[in-house]
């Protein structure tokens, strides 16, 4: 079962896994009293069918490419973080102080501050458990996962208490400042003379993210510390006769990983909220590990897994809205089979493939 | 292929007729026969590969053969699964024990056959049936023991009973002396012999050509799934057998001559260990070794010698002083790593290659370059590794140590453990280290490949390197090492030149029976 052909792997498996979720996500519509294949119609058209719901659909990719390359870039040294949630709300912290406090005259300054920023906001916050692993043996699973919590308090503290206006009703910052404002897809496609609508949030950072999937790829498999972090990643032991330091590994891992998810911010709360929101996370952190997952912890994978789930968040959005007899409760049921099936039960699919391939293989010789 | 070994014409006790098994193109097993007979002990011997595991795993039931008949005690059985095999009187002694350490031994024993809600009536009727057991077979264990305090000579009697528990009446032993020491490797022997005097069938599958020829009645030869040849044991020698093993000729023994030595290179002195647990594994360790000569370091398994390898390969701390050509090198904190010890020019071929020495999941070219990987010849520029010549200076390496299949471009866990270990040591040999530290080279690794490593060792010797030889089979020290010294519950126990000692001498420094001089062994034997 170790040597199946490397399609069957990477594109047979996951397919077969997602058919089997719409399937079931398909008799719970039958079940409802309606269509399936006039539901499915509608997430397709939905999300892919026009400029607006693709602008739709690739924001929402935007924010999972970077939850699911931070999960991904964690999980080559086997590292499970849980965290991308977290990191990305104290991202945020970090994008909203670059974008409030100072006078941007044009966003192509504030951008790469903000990006930084939001960056060493989303480490830091990930440092911590890092440093608690590395040094005490601290379960990464269990800090991170605490770290969440506690990120989001701090949060409501900062934009309960600090950072929401004088007289303002709602927890959330005053709007940035105007120099701070991304070119949303509309203004980019304005440049070269081309028409995009106005209302999709999606902006500049789609193309961010796409870089960020690159130069993960090339950190991961062409750099001496990708080498390490993957082969620590294999062997803890083995890392260490090869004289690679599992504390060094840990940190900048996790690092990186915190860096990512805290990158999310710069699509959400820079290019889209333009102001600090209580939630600007939405559970992006957690579909993030779902994305790495069924992208294998390879940026191209996660890349396609995010684009998949932005599908799935826009046309869910507008089934919700075409066919109100399916609730809003429904798509998140949709959404969680993807999840169980592509993520969860992906052995479930692969040992009967692998079963038939092997039998495929022993006819042939 | 079936002998003349079938003297008497009662049914054979196991038989197997036509045992073909295929895993995908791998054919593991073909058309193999076999028969042995009651109360005998039959030896299967093979290499790495050779299919003796898998037909011992269709015996079991764990396999189900794509075709062939068994037949147990002349009757034929359909062995679907394991339950089968039980019923039918079959037991397994694994490779790796499958016991529960945190239960004692009475709970470990009766694990599956408690046959009511209580387990107290099974407890008492096992403690009754093991102490019959323990004096008919001298397999004394205390059955109230715990599992994890027990040594692994006595948890290998604890399977053993756990089938005889279960009435077996066929034995079979998957390498059993992997793990024993020598003393204990006899004692099991000696089960093994009373078990087949009264009447118990035993198979006994190892590589090890020494205990066939003692303790075997009739032994097989498998080679690449195919029962090679079934002989009486007392008709022949393991120069036959290591050739039918292997399908040519080998040399059991590396031919090595006399070279000059040089200068100390590796000095070691004061070396001390002491564990996460807080137990001393190495007290005072001192030696040196000079420029072409190999220092063997012998001694029974767990006695200081995984500790004093890691030591010396940076991986774990200790104290005292190690000096490479006069040059001190930290043992503990800053610089004492794995990599600083390699960029002093110390190479370190461990004694777990898949456990520290490679990454499984790795290509052979990314191993290729382990622990090297900051060396310009494997980067590009500061940031970027150069994957293309790693795979060429792989490709090179690979066949010059003749590893098969030569394919850079294939992961590590698909290659059999003696080419797994040839790309461990082309890695670190290749480096053209000043000292090269080895673990027991060939563990696990069949005899072609033994032969290949060991002439390597010794390559390396008369090019001027200074070699220290850990290792627990007392044949390989002696045909590579200059010097041995003995190493005892954490202590040199005592050295000698390799010409001038013998097993016995060795064999009693190894159980911990000091020189008659009572003094501290002479550093400078060979100046």
């Amino acid at each position: 079962m170790k040597n199946l052909p490397k399609w069957v792997d990477l594109a047979l498996i996951p397919l077969i896994n997602l058919f089997l979720a719409f399937m079931i996500s398909g008799l719970v519509v039958v079940y409802i009293g309606e269509n399936p294949f006039r539901a499915m119609q509608i997430i397709i058209n939905g999300s892919l069918g026009s400029a607006y719901g693709l602008g739709y659909t690739l924001y929402y990719a935007t924010n999972f490419i970077f939850t699911g390359l931070a999960v991904a870039v964690a999980f080559h040294a086997r590292m499970f973080n849980i965290g991308g949630e977290g990191q990305a709300m104290v991202g945020g912290l970090g994008t909203a102080l670059v974008c409030l406090f100072i006078d941007w005259p044009h966003w192509t300054i504030a951008f790469p501050v903000a990006i930084m920023s939001a960056a060493l906001f989303g480490a830091a916050w990930s440092a911590i458990p890092a440093y608690l692993q590395a040094k005490r043996g601290s379960h990464i699973v269990i800090t991170t996962i605490m770290f969440n919590f506690i990120a989001y308090s701090m949060m409501v503290y900062l934009l309960v208490h600090v950072l929401k206006p004088k007289g303002q009703m709602a927890p959330e910052s005053a709007k940035f400042v105007a120099g701070s404002n991304l070119p949303s897809a509309h203004d980019i496609f304005g440049w070269f003379g081309m028409a995009f609508p106005k209302s999709p949030p999606l902006n500049i950072t789609f193309l961010l993210a796409v870089l960020a999937c690159f130069l993960i790829w090339l950190f991961i498999w062409r750099t001496r510390m990708g080498y390490a972090i993957r082969a620590f990643g294999w062997s803890e032991t083995a890392a260490v006769y090869a004289g690679i330091s599992p504390f060094k590994i840990i940190m900048v891992s996790m690092l990186v990983s915190g860096g990512l998810a805290g990158m999310m911010s710069i699509n959400s709360v820079m290019g889209e909220a333009e102001r600090l929101l209580i939630d600007s996370v939405q559970g992006a952190g957690f579909v993030g590990i779902a994305a790495a997952l069924m992208g294998r912890s390879h940026p191209l994978g996660v890349f396609l897994a995010a684009v998949l789930f932005g599908v799935l968040y826009q046309g869910g959005a507008e089934l919700e809205f075409e066919m109100p007899a399916v609730s809003r409760e429904m798509i998140v049921v949709i959404q969680a089979l993807v999840i169980l099936f592509t993520g969860a039960l992906e052995n479930l699919v692969r040992v009967p493939i692998g079963k038939i391939f092997m039998k495929l293989n022993t006819k042939q010789n | 292929m079936d002998t003349k070994v079938q003297h008497d014409s009662a049914a054979p006790m196991i038989e197997l007729r036509g045992i073909s098994k295929s895993f995908g193109p791998v054919q593991a097993n073909k058309n193999i026969n076999l028969k042995v007979n009651k109360g005998s002990i039959h030896g299967i011997v093979g290499e790495n590969g050779a299919g003796k595991s898998t037909l011992m795993s269709i015996l079991y039931g764990f396999y189900k053969s794509d075709s062939g008949e068994i037949y147990i005690n002349g009757k034929h059985i359909n062995i679907t699964d394991s339950h089968v095999a039980i019923e039918a009187g079959i037991g397994m002694v694994h490779q790796h024990f499958k016991l529960v350490e945190n239960f004692t031994v009475l709970e470990n024993v009766i694990l599956g056959t408690e046959n009511s809600f209580l387990i107290n009536p099974a407890l008492n009727n096992a403690r009754v049936l093991l102490s019959d057991l323990a004096s008919t077979y001298s397999l004394e264990v205390n059955p109230d023991a715990l599992i994890e305090d027990l040594s692994v000579g006595h948890q290998q009697r604890v399977e053993i009973l756990k089938a005889l528990y279960r009435q077996a009446d066929i034995l079979i032993l998957d390498e059993p002396t992997g793990v024993l020491t020598p003393a204990e490797a006899d004692h099991l022997f000696n089960i093994l012999r009373n078990l087949s005097k009264e009447g118990k069938t035993i198979i006994l599958i190892t590589h090890k050509l020494k205990e066939i020829m003692s303790v075997t009645d009739t032994v097989s030869v498998m080679r690449r799934g195919e029962m090679t040849a079934t002989l009486e044991t007392s008709k022949t020698n393991p120069q036959e057998l290591a050739e039918l093993m292997v399908g040519r000729s080998v040399l059991l023994r590396v031919e090595k001559d006399t070279t000059e030595v040089g200068d100390k290179s590796l000095e070691v002195h004061d070396l001390s260990v002491t564990d996460k647990r807080g137990v001393t594994a190495l007290k005072n360790v001192s030696f040196h070794v000079r420029k072409g000569e190999i220092l063997g370091i012998a001694g029974v398994a767990g006695n200081g010698q995984t500790e004093l390898l890691e030591a010396l390969g940076g991986i774990s701390p200790a104290t005292g002083t190690m000096k490479i050509d006069g040059e001190e090198i930290p043992l503990l904190g800053k610089g004492s790593d794995a990599r600083s010890k390699r960029e002093y020019g110390v190479s370190h071929v461990p004694e777990d290659r898949q456990k520290l020495g490679l990454i499984l999941d790795f290509f052979a070219w990314e191993n290729i370059a382990f622990g090297y990987h900051h060396k310009d010849e494997f980067n590009r520029n500061w940031l970027l590794m150069d994957n293309g010549k790693t795979r060429e200076i792989a490709r090179e390496e690979m066949a010059k140590f003749d590893i098969r299949p030569p394919t850079p471009n294939n992961l590590v866990k698909n290659f059999s453990g003696g080419n797994q270990q040839k790309i461990v040591l082309a890695r670190e040999l290749e480096q053209h280290p000043k000292v090269l530290i080895v673990g027991q080279p060939t563990r696990g690794v069949d005899i072609g490949a033994i032969e290949f490593i060991h002439q390597k060792i010794i390559d390396l010797r008369n090019k001027g390197v200074a070699i220290l030889l850990v290792s627990v089979e007392l044949d390989e020290i002696f045909s590579l090492s200059d010097r041995v010294a003995v190493l005892f519950d954490g202590k040199i126990i005592g050295e000698r030149i390799t010409e001038e000692t013998n097993e016995s001498e060795l064999g009693l420094l190894m159980a911990g029976i000091e020189d008659g001089s009572g003094e501290q062994p002479v550093m400078e034997s060979v100046a």
